[in-house]
């Protein structure tokens, strides 16, 4: 059987484009033709999760009836009672199977079984719904939406991490032809905005240009004024292949009729970290933010642990990107990359902090706003040449 | 129960801009970020007896000061 992993060729694309026409004619006349969307969509993730991949496909199967059975078994319990050690636990086992994946490979020395593409933002999704839950704010959890929400395949390799709430927010009506005829519109832009974004410009930096730089950076050692082209290439592939991608996510949802959120709005245009993090892969440092950084604010400030509102901070900013450093994975230019964004983000506010104090003595200006432009978009690519792993090569490898 | 709102924004800010004016987009203008929110929730929770989990806070739903009064006003 074929095997097509999603947005990598045109074939998909074709397919895709067949397979939603049906689906585009019934939106426009009021229609969710919901029994035909299921099929297309267990039809693609066969494509992606069968034939060669099968392995990942019944990974995939196993962790959806798990994690389900999970949301629906605390939603049940959440009904009734409220105890902090059921939640605690319930999130615990939300990210278990991710855990053992994550750390299969070190206790082993082999690749784990249970790993299938799309893991880590599937478990995004589970414990933001465990967590709402708990907060009382999903009243009613179906099996079956559940499931659906979980295996919403145009965002099912890598995202954007929607919430449960908001997607059957949108499922649940149909919008208006006019509402449709703008979401279509989007959607075929971002698609093609999207070609142009992954096929052209990522494969000019990533493929064409990458290789020759880092062969340069290699071969000079050390630092050099190749390493530094390295950085802002590397950088360059990374945004235009991660966003072409989250484009394309994003626009064949809207043809499906759901606002899935965006990932990425004009990063290199932040004025500072702070503002580049509400900019860059949006959907996820969202979710730190809810569900990491603002809920620990919350427990700390609520039982009164802390009293510094400045420490409670940089401790939850410290906390939040630890955990994303160690989720992109456990190796330690990862963790660097975590701490310095952490450290980045505390002097940020600190700086910020200053400025309001001082804010009739400092310029401000066309000029003054060009060089944060600068100082920003420096900080974040040298924070790319970390999490790309290069310096590992360059220094450590033998 | 508005001046009691606008007072924590206001004490929150640190600016007198939120009671001047209330459209003013508070995440937007930087007057509040992540943990001026939370403080916020505690506080209305505190002042006002509203219980406001920080799963409710959906930012474009809080993001001026008028926004926040109706909210609390609808959920007293």
């Amino acid at each position: 059987m074929i095997n097509l992993q999603p947005y990598q060729n045109p074939t998909y694309f074709v397919l895709l484009a067949v397979a939603l026409l049906p689906l585009a004619i019934g939106l426009l006349y009021g229609k969710r033709f919901k029994v035909y969307e299921m099929i297309v969509s267990f039809a693609f993730l066969l494509l992606t999760f069968g034939g060669v991949k099968l392995n990942e496909g019944l990974a995939l199967l196993g962790y959806v009836i798990f994690e389900t059975l999970l949301v629906c078994g605390y939603h049940a319990y959440r009904k009734k009672q409220n105890s902090g050690y059921v939640f605690v636990l319930a999130v615990v086992l939300a990210i278990a199977p991710l855990l053992i994946f994550k750390l299969t490979p070190f206790v082993t020395g082999k690749p784990s079984i249970l790993g299938f593409l799309g893991i880590s933002y599937l478990t995004f999704k589970v414990v933001g719904t465990v967590m709402e839950t708990r907060d009382g704010m999903i009243k009613e959890l179906k099996w079956y939406h559940v499931l659906h929400f979980l295996l919403f395949f145009p965002t099912i390799s890598s995202g954007p991490i929607d919430r449960y709430r908001r997607f059957r927010k949108d499922y649940e009506k149909v919008p208006s032809r006019e509402k449709y005829l703008e979401l279509l519109g989007k959607g075929v832009w971002n698609i093609f905005l999207g070609f142009f974004y992954k096929f052209i410009l990522a494969y000019a930096f990533g493929t064409l240009i990458l290789p020759v730089v880092s062969k340069y950076a290699l071969g000079h050692g050390g630092i050099s004024w190749w390493l530094v082209a390295y950085m802002y290439v590397y950088a360059m592939d990374l945004f235009f292949d991660f966003a072409g991608y989250s484009l394309f996510a994003v626009g064949i949802s809207y043809i499906m009729g759901v606002e899935t959120p965006v990932n990425f709005n004009k990063p290199f245009i932040s004025k500072n970290i702070k503002e580049f993090w509400n900019r860059w892969h949006m959907s996820l440092s969202f979710w730190f933010r809810d569900y990491i950084y603002m809920r620990f604010v919350f427990f700390i400030m609520k039982n009164k642990l802390m009293k510094n509102r400045v420490h409670i901070a940089s401790v939850g900013y410290l906390l939040l990107f630890l955990i994303m450093g160690f989720w992109h994975g456990l190796t330690w230019y990862y963790i660097v990359y975590g701490l310095y964004h952490a450290c980045a983000i505390i002097l940020c506010d600190a700086w910020l902090r200053f400025k309001k104090k001082h804010k009739d003595k400092l310029p401000h200006n066309k000029f003054t706003e060009c060089l944060a432009i600068f100082v920003t978009f420096n900080v974040v690519c040298f924070s790319f040449l970390i999490f790309s792993g290069f310096l590992d090569t360059l220094f450590f490898a033998k | 129960m508005k001046d009691t709102v606008l007072g924590i924004l206001e004490d929150l800010t640190g600016s007198d801009e939120v009671s001047k004016d209330l459209d003013v987009n508070l995440f937007e203008t930087g007057l509040l970020d992540s943990m001026a929110t939370v403080q916020l929730l505690l506080e209305l929770q505190a002042q006002c007896g509203i219980d406001v989990p920080v799963s409710e806070f959906e930012r474009s739903e809080w993001d001026t000061p008028n926004k926040i009064i109706a909210k609390v006003e609808s959920m007293q």
